[in-house]
């Protein structure tokens, strides 16, 4: 059974303890996107700004577990003054360590190049997250901040 | 029989709940509001029926047919008695409660319900009993009313008859599946009758824990769930009284709920059978009525008294040890509460006590447990909830005790 170090790293709990760009933004010019766990009932809300097609500015408001508000906190501070691209990019990376992007869902379809590609996109602190696909329940909770950026970053993109 | 229940022994006749798992881990099983864990009885009456009566029900002439729906039919006599039902008649196997539940507001809602009138629920239901009036509050405009909660996390019943004053329906949990909080059914019942409502019960977590009587009850509908009940998934029940039931119009079509069908039309079986269309789930039913039986052979009464005892164990215990660091989201009467213990601490969230508790091989349940407005009226996300049951003894409540320390250790390191 895989221990609860592997789960809960150092850095995760410092997260957990002192989030990185909690509270809100302005609507507008800001975008307001909630995000549920319906497992858990935890809840992450997106605050963001786009301007020019780069993340100008980017806040966290919601509740949930360690896990959960860990990656959103992680989330922000990695997508800021990113380019819809490179978030795009670190999204299927951060994903595909949660090893439950469409790819690999896909089998054998994926292309190759994208997976090379992949590998040389920096997770930093991210990285810390590996450990939770050991606790498969609580995937859900690290991707929730991510798929809520990603609907957040559609709706942005849609209303403008 | 009127020696208290012993958890310890009552333990023994679970095969899953011996003290290690397969793989030697050790098992703490405080999620029985959840779903309860299975007496060998259970197990047994199940396969018997395979290995040796078998068959289709109300369709062969053969001998076998016949004992298979002897069977079935004989769970729901057990059934009947067991909630002190009138008629077996009135008894309808479904799917579990939250059929139950649909079947209500599909059938009696669609012929009685039209826009405007009002449904009284309450702030503790269950998603059960909330969704499917939400559905027909869409569909054609009824009206939902609230019972509120009073500051021990009781029905607040102060201003009942002004809230059931021109209702159609008061529907009601028995017991609360997140506070434990028992209701006062007969009081709600006869506002109910007062008002000129009809009254129903969501069951799922009294059936199992308290004896059970419709007629001392009072309501016309009341349904529980037989996984809760020691009994398999895939089996529930809907009591009501026969005149309501037939007034209803049917749920689904097919075989077995019809007594004629011709190119252009179709009559109605009678009771019960109106209601189970298709082939039910006839093992389930024969598991049901063992987990009840067993239930019986314990008595009600003790069930009860031992839940009482071990809750309040589990409240001196936990309050000793961890003092306004854990609140208890739940009444602190005793008479007025089941054995769930909705657990929050100061500085860890639910999900991540339920993760580490797993640890230590402790199962608990964190989450809205399927009653996210009773969540935002006690404005948390999510609790902990450890629940108690036949087979729990003291070193299960020493056991969440230990964990939960270790749990603070972990997180304030
Ligand atoms: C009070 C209450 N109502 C309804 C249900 C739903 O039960 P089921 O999922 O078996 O239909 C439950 C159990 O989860 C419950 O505790």
């Amino acid at each position: 059974m895989p221990g609860l170090e592997d789960l809960y790293r150092e850095i995760i709990l410092d997260h957990y303890r002192n989030p990185r760009n909690r509270g809100e933004l302005p609507v507008p010019p800001a975008h307001r996107t909630e995000g549920f766990n319906p497992l858990c009932g935890d809840e992450v809300v997106v605050f963001l700004e786009l301007t020019d097609g780069k993340v100008t500015d980017v806040r966290i408001a919601g509740q949930g577990c360690s896990i959960s508000q860990s990656s959103a906190s992680m989330m922000s501070s990695a997508v800021k003054g990113l380019s819809i691209e490179e978030v795009a990019r670190l999204t299927r990376a951060f994903k595909d360590m949660m090893s439950i992007h469409e790819s690999s869902l896909e089998g054998a379809d994926a292309d190759s190049e994208a997976e090379s590609e992949l590998e040389e996109i920096e997770l930093g602190d991210l990285e810390a997250l590996r450990g939770v696909v050991k606790f498969p329940v609580r995937i859900k909770c690290a991707t929730l901040s991510w798929n809520t950026l990603s609907q957040a970053i559609e709706d942005t993109l849609a209303d403008s | 029989m009127d020696h208290p229940l012993d958890g310890t022994v009552v333990k023994k006749d679970f095969p899953l709940l011996g003290d290690l798992r397969p793989d030697g881990s050790p098992l703490v099983y405080l999620d029985s509001a959840s779903s309860a864990q299975k007496p060998q009885s259970v197990l047994d009456a199940m396969d018997d029926l395979y290995c040796t009566s078998y068959a289709n029900v109300h369709r062969g002439v053969y001998r076998l047919g016949v004992e298979a729906t002897d069977r079935y039919e004989g769970a729901r006599r057990t059934v009947a008695r067991f909630i002190g039902a009138p008629h077996e008649r009135e008894v309808i196997f479904t799917k579990n409660v939250t059929e139950a539940m649909n079947l209500v507001a599909r059938t009696w809602g669609a012929a009685n319900l039209g826009a405007g009138d009002v449904v009284v629920l309450s702030d503790m239901e269950h998603h059960a009993n909330i969704v499917p009036w939400l559905m027909l509050a869409e569909s054609v405009g009824i009206e939902l009313r609230w019972i509120g909660l009073t500051d021990d996390y009781q029905l607040d019943l102060s201003n009942l008859d002004q809230l059931v004053d021109g209702a159609k329906l008061v529907s009601v949990t028995a017991m609360s599946n997140v506070l434990g909080s028992i209701t006062d059914v007969r009081t709600i019942a006869d506002a109910a009758h007062s008002a000129g409502a009809l009254c129903m019960v969501d069951a799922a977590q009294w059936v199992p824990h308290l004896p059970t009587d419709v007629v001392a009850m009072d309501c016309d509908f009341l349904g529980f769930t037989g996984h809760k009940v020691l009994g398999p998934t895939g089996i529930g029940v809907l009591w009501a009284r026969s005149e309501i039931l037939d007034a209803m119009p049917a749920f689904l079509g097919g075989g077995e709920m019809i007594r004629d069908v011709r190119k252009d039309g179709w009559t109605v079986n009678e009771l019960p059978w109106k209601f189970e269309a298709g082939t039910p789930p006839i093992a389930e039913a024969v598991g049901l009525a063992a987990g009840i039986e067993y239930l019986e052979t314990l008595g009600m009464d003790r069930v009860r008294a031992h839940e009482v005892d071990l809750t309040a164990y589990a409240l001196d215990t936990l309050t000793a040890r961890f003092g306004d660091t854990l609140t208890i989201h739940g009444p602190s009467d005793l008479s007025a509460r089941g054995g769930v213990l909705s657990l929050a601490l100061d500085e860890v969230h639910p999900h991540d006590i339920s993760q580490v508790l797993d640890q230590h091989g402790v199962c608990v349940r964190a989450g809205h447990h399927c009653a996210k407005p009773l969540m935002r009226e006690l404005g948390v996300g999510a609790t902990a909830r450890a629940s108690l049951y036949v087979y729990n003894d003291r070193s299960d409540v020493d056991a969440l005790a230990d964990a939960l320390a270790a749990t603070v250790e972990f997180f304030t390191l």
